[in-house]
């Protein structure tokens, strides 16, 4: 009976405590191996730095995408598993603008949206990138976050507005079937093939001991995007009324409701900002791997997921900062784990999390 | 007992025939028989014979079953106990994967493919399999019972990518440990064990197959309709283990928790050990479907069908059953088999056969210029080809659809009493004791 | 059927602490539990003894930390401070399942049916060791004979105390398509069936129609002199006054006063306590 007592006797130390004090030792080890490594010269700094940069420009990626899905999930109680399939397919329609932008007049203006499905247009025939079409790139950049925020603001209208008071479940229910349809709407249209985007762009090599560092033009532009978009965002939630309404709501949804904030109207302005970071953090990551497929998005989802859970559900600024971690875990976890496992290491940090703190590791109380 | 189902089907129906309806068997063969006369009536439009008929019910048979043993487990999990389970895939790759790893013949005498293993026999590998995903089951559940259901479901989830992951893994395709080389195959797979049935068939059964031949009918027919009598063998073992164990003190429990945890423990009951027994007991009869779905089908299986697509599907199997009935889940399964999953394929030979559609369009824009151009052929004949894209999208649909109308399925308010015993016969008995003493008459 | 409050308890001048009542042992007693949650204190030492057989009352303004005591006791929430003391064994920080299976259990303040299982399922889940809670007896032809006996002699126990509240006429019905205050029957119904020393009731008599409540406070009274304890945390003053024999008053996480509903009517801190809570 009582084997599996729940209860710890008076002598065992705070569990809190416990597990805080496991947590700084793991990291203290790692650390010190990761130092013993480099002495030891078995790991050359250049590499080390790498994974560093390459962890955290594909961490505000995921950082970006993250904000939107915490927003939602914080407002309307639920996971939304379609938050993957947006950031796809703006991916695709911000990559089909840029195509036709740099591509127009010299190919078929639907063959160039289609991204050359069919293989009628190749990449090395228009000749997008960052430094070669920046005007292309912009204007794919901008119409990814418009169509990112169109698509959450449509299924929203027509699928999740008349559920609103469905239980959480029914509602990740039904996104995971918004999910399955917008990802098989984009293979229907582009079919299951990887399409390349870019032809090499300006990098530069960053000296470093025992190698160099490639710090290319798509990566700083993604840096810079994803500070522009955030700095707008904190500026939107501190300076706006409706974003301090967004505030308040997530805070208290029935009291924001008694105080006479009109939800639904705080409701469409979620998903909107949401939408359209997830448009760009889908530009942005195409960009940065070089091709899109309909998967890009879902393979993102749980990294996403693990990035928001650790900065805390409902947090912007937890989402991008957990974001960051995940992506600096997935990278600088090669040191010691072959990078086909990148994404499963970040799984089980995610995991990790949710069995011990499942409010986030920055705030709030532990379960 | 008068009370009238309120499935839309059992509503409709006249008061004679849905009586008959009322009975879990004529509700499961009445949907199953159905479905079969479409694909036959499908069949007989496209002048298939009795092999091509017999072929095409065998296939629809065979995803039947399959995907309804593994939506009685899902509604085990969600249904009974409320556990949000999405990662479904992974317990059937580690059951499929542990069994063919343990099969495969020792390095050095290895008949087919590269791959070496341990050369167990198939009877214990399949044992170990079922073993190793009740344990997975055991080792993802138990620290995720307190989790709220929605954390639960990405957990499991993350579980089941994990799990593909390390099985695509090239670092893990061919290793040697302690004198043992084996391996997972990676992201190209690995050749599983022979089909005993098959086996069979091709061996000591070797008359019946020539007997059928004598017939003049193709011969494969023997091993295929053979090997999915076997699955059925299965489904019905899983269904009444499930069904047993649903009417029972254990499930009560079960139904309780789904319902309400809190009070459920406030009643003495500790509530982790039942819900982790729910659990791992569904996760073991994943990892032998795993064995005997994936196992076989091709005989080689590779990390790409363990999608999360696969889980998909089920859970939408339940979903059109509603979830807590088993019954329910079956008749979903069925429709879903049917109507949803190959449905579709089905429409389009139809029309393949009797609309002449001329032109063609590899890729949606060269649709779109030919519809700029007058011509609709080409576009449905691209509609055509993406039909299994399609129908991930039409399935999509009909999940979003069934839950803002239809949230608890089309049979989920249908009631399964949790006992061991018929409570509705012994209330009826007491209420028909109580009006005969009251009349004077004699009590039965 | 208002029985007179039995007149035999101390006087209430010790204010917070317990009474010294030498009579009996307490068959539950609860010292200076203390609870805080974020910074908020929920609990601020509240102690006080409940003497077995008896219906005693525990009142106190909104917000008074009634709810919170009874999560306390019944283990659903673990104190910072304080001992919680059942029976003459320490059951501080048990789980839920323990202390409802040492014998004590609870109902909720809003009714906590099973709402998709029928009546008759709700009143048969709750006894201990049956059987057929382990999977396998639940499945093995043979083994599973014994389990439909053991059903047989539950299903006896559940419709007999169905027939003791009144509600077999709803032994089939869903529990959630019931009406609050049979909600509310059936909650106390299936708690019976785990047999308990104690009864934890939280508000059983909201949302039950005027008849209903005379009608469960008879059977509470029944059930009481058949040797039960209760504990009853309600907002109808002149219900507890009139039925416990003893109450505990509440206020600000703290036990106000404990003794008879005479004393506590007398008692001035008593009416502060409910009219400072509506003024300021």
């Amino acid at each position: 009976m009582a084997l599996l007592r729940d209860k710890a006797p008076d002598w065992a130390p705070d569990r809190t405590r416990v597990r805080t004090a496991l947590f700084v030792a793991v990291l203290a080890l790692l650390l010190f191996d990761v130092l013993r490594r480099l002495l030891g010269e078995s790991l050359a700094p250049s590499l080390l730095t790498g994974y560093l940069w390459d962890g955290l420009v594909f961490g505000l990626v995921i950082g970006l995408a993250g904000v939107g899905l915490s927003l939602t999930y914080d407002l309307l109680g639920f996971a939304n598993f379609a938050h993957g399939d947006y950031i796809s397919v703006s991916a695709f329609v911000g990559w089909g603008s840029t195509y036709l932008i740099a591509g127009l007049g010299s190919f078929d203006p639907l063959n160039l949206f289609f991204l050359g499905v069919g293989d009628t247009v190749f990449p090395r025939d228009v000749g997008v990138s960052v430094t070669n079409t920046p005007g292309a790139i912009l204007v794919g950049l901008v119409v990814a976050a418009v169509g990112g925020a169109a698509v959450a603001l449509l299924f929203d209208r027509f699928v999740y507005r008349s559920m609103r008071k469905s239980g959480a479940i029914a509602l990740l229910i039904a996104s995971v079937g918004v999910a399955f349809t917008l990802r098989f709407m984009l293979v229907f249209l582009f079919t299951q093939d990887s399409f390349g985007l870019t032809v090499g762009a300006w990098a530069y090599e960053l000296p470093f001991p025992g190698g160099t560092v490639n710090i290319s033009a798509p990566e700083l532009l993604l840096v810079t995007v994803a500070g522009v978009s955030m700095v707008c965002v904190h500026l939107l939630l501190t300076r706006t009324k409706l974003g301090k309404a967004m505030r308040a709501m997530s805070a208290n949804r029935d009291l924001a409701r008694v105080t006479g904030i009109p939800s639904e109207r705080v409701v469409t302005a979620t998903w909107l900002v949401g939408g359209a970071l997830a448009g760009l953090a889908g530009f942005m990551i195409a960009l940065f791997q070089g091709t899109v497929n309909y998967q890009l998005g879902w393979t993102l989802l749980l990294l996403v997921f693990a990035g928001v859970i650790m900065g805390g559900i409902g947090s912007v600024y937890g989402a991008i900062a957990g974001g960051v971690l995940i992506g600096l875990v997935t990278r600088v976890s090669q040191v010691w784990i072959p990078a086909s496992f990148a994404e499963a290491v970040g799984f089980a940090v995610m995991i990790a999390v949710l069995l011990t703190r499942p409010s986030g590791i920055f705030g709030g109380d532990s379960l | 007992m008068s009370e009238r189902t309120a499935d839309p089907i059992g509503r409709r129906l006249p008061d004679p025939l849905a009586a008959y309806w009322a009975r879990d068997i004529v509700k499961i063969f009445g949907t199953l028989g159905v479905v079969y006369a479409l694909y036959l009536f499908v069949g007989f439009l496209l002048g298939y014979d009795l092999f091509g008929q017999l072929n095409s019910l065998r296939r629809l048979t065979f995803l039947i079953v399959v995907y309804g043993i593994a939506a009685l487990v899902v509604n085990l999990h969600w249904g009974y106990a409320g556990l949000f389970n999405i990662g479904v895939v992974g317990f059937m790759a580690i059951g499929v994967y542990t069994a063919t790893i343990l099969s495969r013949p020792v390095a050095g005498q290895n008949p087919t493919g590269s791959l070496p293993g341990f050369g167990w026999p198939l009877a214990l590998a399949v044992v170990a399999g079922v073993l190793a995903a009740a344990a997975a089951g055991y080792v993802a559940a138990l620290p995720s019972l307190r989790l709220r259901d929605d954390y639960f479901a990405i957990v499991t989830l993350a579980f089941a990518e994990i799990v593909r992951i390390t099985f695509k893994s090239s670092e893990l395709q061919e290793l040697t440990l302690f004198g043992w080389t084996f391996g997972t195959g990676g992201g190209r797979g690995i050749r599983t064990f022979s089909n005993p049935v098959r086996d069979f068939f091709a061996t000591t059964g070797q008359p019946v197959v020539a007997a059928v031949e004598g017939l003049g009918l193709d011969g494969q027919v023997v091993p295929d309709w053979s090997y999915v009598l076997v699955l059925l063998a299965v489904l019905v073992g899983t269904y009444w283990l499930i069904a047993r164990l649903s009417a029972s003190p254990f499930g009560r429990v079960l139904k309780g928790i789904r319902d309400d945890e809190e009070a459920t423990q406030s009643l003495a009951k500790r509530t982790a050990s039942f819900k982790i027994r729910a659990f791992v007991i569904g996760c073991a009869i994943l990892g032998l479907l795993g064995i005997v779905w994936q196992g076989t089908s091709s005989g080689y299986i590779t990390p790409g069908r363990f999608l999360p697509e696969l889980t998909f599907f089920i859970w939408i199997a339940v979903i059109i059953g509603g979830a807590g009935s088993n019954t329910g889940t079956v008749v979903g399964s069925i429709l879903f088999v049917g109507l949803v999953l190959e449905g579709p394929a089905q429409v389009r030979r139809v029309v393949d056969e009797f609309v002449g559609l001329s032109g063609s369009a590899p890729t949606f824009p060269d649709a779109l210029s030919a519809l700029g151009g007058g011509n609709i052929d080409p576009v449905l004949l691209y509609v055509f080809d993406q039909t299994s894209a399609l129908r991930v999208v039409l399935t999509g649909l009909v999940l979003i659809w069934l839950l803002k109308r239809r949230p608890q399925g089309l049979f989920g308010d249908r009631r399964e009493v949790a006992s061991s015993i018929d409570l509705e016969g012994r209330v009826a008995s007491r209420r028909r004791d109580r009006t005969e003493t009251a009349q004077g008459g004699d009590a039965d | 059927m208002s029985r007179p409050p039995e007149a035999d308890a101390t006087d209430g001048d010790g204010a917070t602490a317990a009474s010294t009542d030498a009579e009996a042992d307490p068959i539950l007693s609860v010292d200076g539990v203390g609870k805080t949650f974020g910074g908020v204190t929920a609990l601020d030492g509240v102690s006080f003894d409940v003497e077995p057989e008896t219906l005693t009352g525990l009142i106190g303004p909104n917000g008074a930390g009634k709810s919170t005591t009874f999560n306390v006791i019944s283990g659903a929430i673990e104190p910072d401070t304080g001992r919680v003391r059942f029976d003459g064994e320490d059951i501080t920080g048990w789980a839920p399942h323990e202390t409802s299976s040492r014998g004590l259990v609870r109902t909720f303040q809003i009714a906590r049916e099973f709402e998709t299982m029928t009546v008759l399922e709700n009143m048969m889940l709750p006894p201990e060791n049956q059987g057929g809670e382990a999977a396998w007896r639940a499945i093995l032809p043979g083994v599973r004979d014994g389990v439909k006996e053991d059903e047989e002699e539950l299903f006896e126990r559940a419709w007999e105390m169905l027939e003791f509240f009144d509600i077999d006429h709803l032994a089939l019905e869903e529990a959630g398509t019931l009406s609050g205050g049979q909600r509310k029957l059936l909650e106390l119904a299936r708690a019976l069936m785990l047999d308990p020393e104690v009864l934890l009731l939280d508000e059983p008599f909201a949302g039950v129609n005027p008849s209903l409540e005379q009608d469960l406070l008879d059977r509470l009274e029944d059930l009481r002199d058949r040797g039960r304890t209760f504990l009853l945390v309600e907002h109808d003053m002149d219900l507890i006054m009139e039925h416990c024999e003893r109450v505990i008053v509440m206020h600000q996480g703290r036990t106000l006063v404990t003794g008879s509903p005479d004393e506590v009517r007398s008692e001035e801190r008593v009416i502060e306590a409910y009219l400072g809570g509506e003024v300021a």
